[in-house]
């Protein structure tokens, strides 16, 4: 069978089902007792091992398997929870996402996971973690697995056996059939259910592998074996399934009273093994688990509620936010035509359809959006291996993970926020030693807080460990060369702070391999700035420190302010601009051949745009009033001077193309309402 | 005479700057556009005269006469824009007039201009002479790289 159109599919759902293992292990590491969060792992294990196996993942699957049966044990209250063991469980779940990352990019998903798989099974006997003979003995145990297959007979627990014993009394025929279905077969679903359907029909199905439930969810490969009484003949019987199409061979083999005795006190003899031997298990028993765990799970497997969402590519989201980038130009041309015009029925219409196209707009973007869970997710695990190298007890609090982003951003802000986080466990927490001595709790707590504000997505990350050492900072940075002496006197505390952020800084006294190679922190503020966003550092010594990034929800339509100079329009964005005002020429100070402004007290700089832009003058003009918008970045203000402001309008960001690479002060350009093109200032590159 | 079953051609866009006729092999032009509004680029060089809004993209366009350095001249009803795509690089080159698509045998193309001693020669990957006209073949890539 082509598998290929489902490989995306399958790997999306196995990162989900390892993103829920990964989150119910650590839940279950908070609360050792709770035996229903084993449950949950380990139905997403399960899944994870019949997808895998359907894909033909051996490798993948083999080790879920293990896992499973580790799982299973804890569950069934042979072995307790403890973190050693969780530590190999997380440690599986890591290789199970290599491999899936590595089936993404195109390879087989295999994996040396000799010592891991050594380890599980050494959990799952009772044994002390870790020893050579183990895996060594597991090896064996592999290849012995790998050459039977074909024609094992089932086993039985003692329920199914009584009733094929007692069915072989009343004269009934107990077969084991084995159906195989061709390689090319489409619907082995619908398969499986015309061959149950015809069995039974003609007698009593007493068990089946895999189970009834993984073999509706197609969970098998291609064939699939049954225990069937019947009054009929093996013949008849395999006639009548043969009729079914797709069928590609049907084996039926007579059950002898000794056969499923036998079969039934090997199991009882294993049964105890799995709880004290050491020496590699019988074959028989990670099946005997399987059967026992299907046999239990059905209802459960069905609690998982469908939720009414559709999977759509990126791709084509991006397509439809192009074609709407498209309308909303011909909207903005619409609106200039019908004021020109001036007729009340086409102004109407348009009204109507730009209200309509606002709509349209908001649900375009939130298409796009996607919950910061998804990168907050990975964060726990990360933080738990973390705080164990660094052997700190740190808890992280995550709040407002369904807080929505746009898709773009998310992707970009995954990276920066591994920066901070790692940042905050290495350099901010300190160990439990010193902390107790500080008089703090002994665990520390870090804070991953994510909230919308405006046309804004905040997220911060909070600790409360030691804080930044501002002189510290200061003086690296001025043996770095990252700023003067006499500039650094001059520094607010927050500047200081932000100078961790200048590249080619580093405070860590230990370089750690976790963070502190000095490339980290100034990387982040690059990235964010790229996504058009900015990250701010509040910290006071000995109490801890926040690390605050401002995103934009979006980063494709964005308000601006339209400014002329001369003959030529700008466009502000709304997000740089503080307010608009009209100044008088007289109220123009000179300070250091800088002309300023007071504006709310507060000294603002004037920027002639003029001037930066070079705009050709036909005469000059001498106005008593100039039209000032004032900018900001972080907290510094701007005043941009320009000849007039034309208004508010939402317009689509385009690039200037391949050619035109680094104009300054530019940042993109946008199409206005009359076809022609408006450049966009870039007010980050008008402060520095 | 060369034997006539060998001879390949190549289909030119011909152009004009003041006197002269360039050609631009037309798999690298995506069309011709009349003059139209063009928004100027500050700090940018200065042979760049702007960008235009290109049916939604936004296209940068060079002034060929201010590139190769001839004088400038008014823009006329005749003045062309010709959209060219090179390496991902949508550029439009504004020209005198842009009136002709001739197929030109390979061969009667000369790799050594004998126009030495005029500005636009590092611009120049070689010249063909069809009947009277001399035509003055373009080297797309030198003309968009930036001056050092």
């Amino acid at each position: 069978m082509e598998l290929n159109q489902y490989l995306e599919m399958f790997i999306e759902e196995s990162k989900e089902h390892l993103q829920s293992c990964s989150d119910n292990l650590l839940e279950l590491e908070k609360n050792p007792e709770d035996l229903s969060i084993v449950n949950e792992i380990f139905r997403s294990a399960h899944t994870l091992k019949g997808m895998s196996a359907t894909m033909g993942y051996e490798d993948l699957a083999d080790l879920t398997h293990k896992m499973e049966n580790v799982l299973d044990a804890i569950r069934n209250n042979k072995i307790s929870v403890s973190s050693d063991i969780l530590d190999v469980v997380f440690e599986s779940v890591d290789h199970l996402e290599d491999m899936i990352m590595d089936i993404a990019d195109g390879g087989d998903g295999k994996r040396d996971v000799k010592d891991t798989v050594a380890k599980l099974k050494a959990i799952e006997s009772g044994q002390p973690i870790s020893s050579q003979e183990q895996a060594q003995a597991l090896e064996e145990v592999a290849a012995t697995v790998t050459q039977i297959n074909e024609v094992e007979h089932m086993q039985y627990d003692d329920y199914e056996k009584t009733v094929l014993q007692q069915s072989s009394e009343q004269d009934y025929n107990a077969f084991e059939i084995t159906v195989i279905l061709r390689e090319d077969c489409l619907l082995k679903a619908a398969r499986v259910f015309m061959v149950f359907d015809i069995l039974e029909k003609n007698g009593d199905v007493i068990k089946s592998v895999p189970s009834a439930d993984q073999l509706e969810e197609e969970n098998f490969d291609q064939q699939f074996q049954v225990a069937f009484i019947t009054k009929d003949s093996a013949e008849e019987i395999q006639k009548k399934i043969m009729k079914v199409s797709e069928v590609d061979k049907v084996i039926v083999s007579t059950l002898t009273k000794d056969m499923f005795t036998t079969s039934a006190t090997e199991v009882t003899q294993v049964e105890p093994i799995t709880n004290t031997d050491t020496e590699p298990t019988p074959v028989v028993q990670p099946t005997e688990n399987e059967t026992k765990q299907k046999s239990s799970t059905p209802s459960k497997s069905q609690s998982h509620a469908s939720s009414k969402t559709i999977r759509v590519s990126i791709d084509r989201l991006d397509i439809l936010m192009n074609l709407f980038e498209e309308l909303v130009i011909d909207r903005g041309r619409l609106q200039s035509i019908s004021s020109e015009v001036n007729h009340t029925e086409l102004n109407e219409t348009v009204e109507r359809m730009s209200r309509t196209m606002g709509d349209l707009q908001n649900i375009v973007l939130t298409m796009r959006m996607v919950p910061v869970e998804t990168v907050f997710n990975r964060f726990p695990k990360m933080v738990r291996t973390l705080s164990r190298d660094l052997h700190k007890k740190i808890n992280l609090e995550i709040i407002g993970a369904e807080t929505e982003l746009d898709r773009t951003v998310i992707d970009e802000i995954g990276d920066p926020l591994v920066h901070l986080i790692r940042n905050s466990l290495d350099h901010g927490i300190e160990s439990p030693e010193e902390r107790i001595a500080k008089g703090k709790p002994e665990e520390g707590t870090v804070i991953l807080r994510a909230y919308h504000s405006g046309n804004y997505v905040f997220i911060e990350i909070e600790d409360d460990g030691a804080g930044i050492n501002k002189d510290k900072v200061l003086k690296k940075a001025i043996a770095r060369g990252i700023v003067t002496k006499e500039s650094a006197l001059t520094l607010t505390d927050k500047e200081i702070n932000e100078l961790i952020l200048a590249s080619g800084f580093s405070t860590a006294e230990v370089i750690s391999d976790i963070s502190g190679r000095g490339v980290g922190l100034d990387v982040v503020k690059t990235t964010i700035e790229s996504l058009g966003g900015s990250i701010s550092i509040d910290s006071t010594e000995g109490v801890g420190s926040t690390f605050s990034i401002q995103l934009p929800l979006t980063l494709s339509i964005i308000s601006v302010m339209l400014v002329e100079i001369e003959d030529e329009m700008y466009a502000i964005p709304l997000s740089s601009i503080i307010e608009t005002s009209i100044i008088k020429k007289s109220d123009i100070l000179n300070a250091h051949n800088q002309k300023v402004i007071d504006f709310r007290g507060k000294v603002v700089p004037l920027i002639y745009l003029e001037e930066i832009f070079e705009v050709p003058r036909e005469k000059e003009i001498d106005d008593e009033y100039q039209s000032v918008v004032i900018v900001r970045k972080g907290d510094k203000l701007a005043g941009l001077v320009v000849d007039s402001f034309i208004g508010q309008q939402e317009i689509v960001l385009k690039s200037l193309g391949n050619y035109l690479t680094n104009i300054f002060a530019i940042s993109g350009a946008t199409i206005l309402g009359n076809g022609k093109v408006a450049l966009i200032v870039d007010c980050n590159a008008l402060m520095k | 005479m060369t034997n006539l079953v060998d001879q390949e051609f190549m289909k030119v866009i011909i152009f004009q700057l003041g006197e002269k006729e360039y050609a631009i092999p037309v798999s690298n032009v995506q069309g011709i556009e009349k003059l139209m509004h063009i928004t100027r680029v500050p700090k940018a060089e200065k042979y760049v005269k702007g960008v235009i809004n290109l049916r939604g993209v936004v296209t940068p366009i060079i002034d060929l006469r201010e590139r190769f350095g001839l004088p400038t001249a008014e823009y006329m009803d005749s003045t062309r824009i010709i959209i060219c795509t090179l390496d991902n690089m949508e550029v439009g080159f504004v020209v005198d007039s842009a009136n002709d698509v001739i197929d030109i045998p390979v061969n009667s193309i000369e790799n050594q201009p004998n126009v030495v001693g005029t500005v636009e020669v590092e611009f120049i990957s070689g010249v063909a002479k069809i009947d009277n006209r001399l035509l003055i073949l373009l080297h797309l890539n030198r003309v968009l790289m930036p001056d050092n």
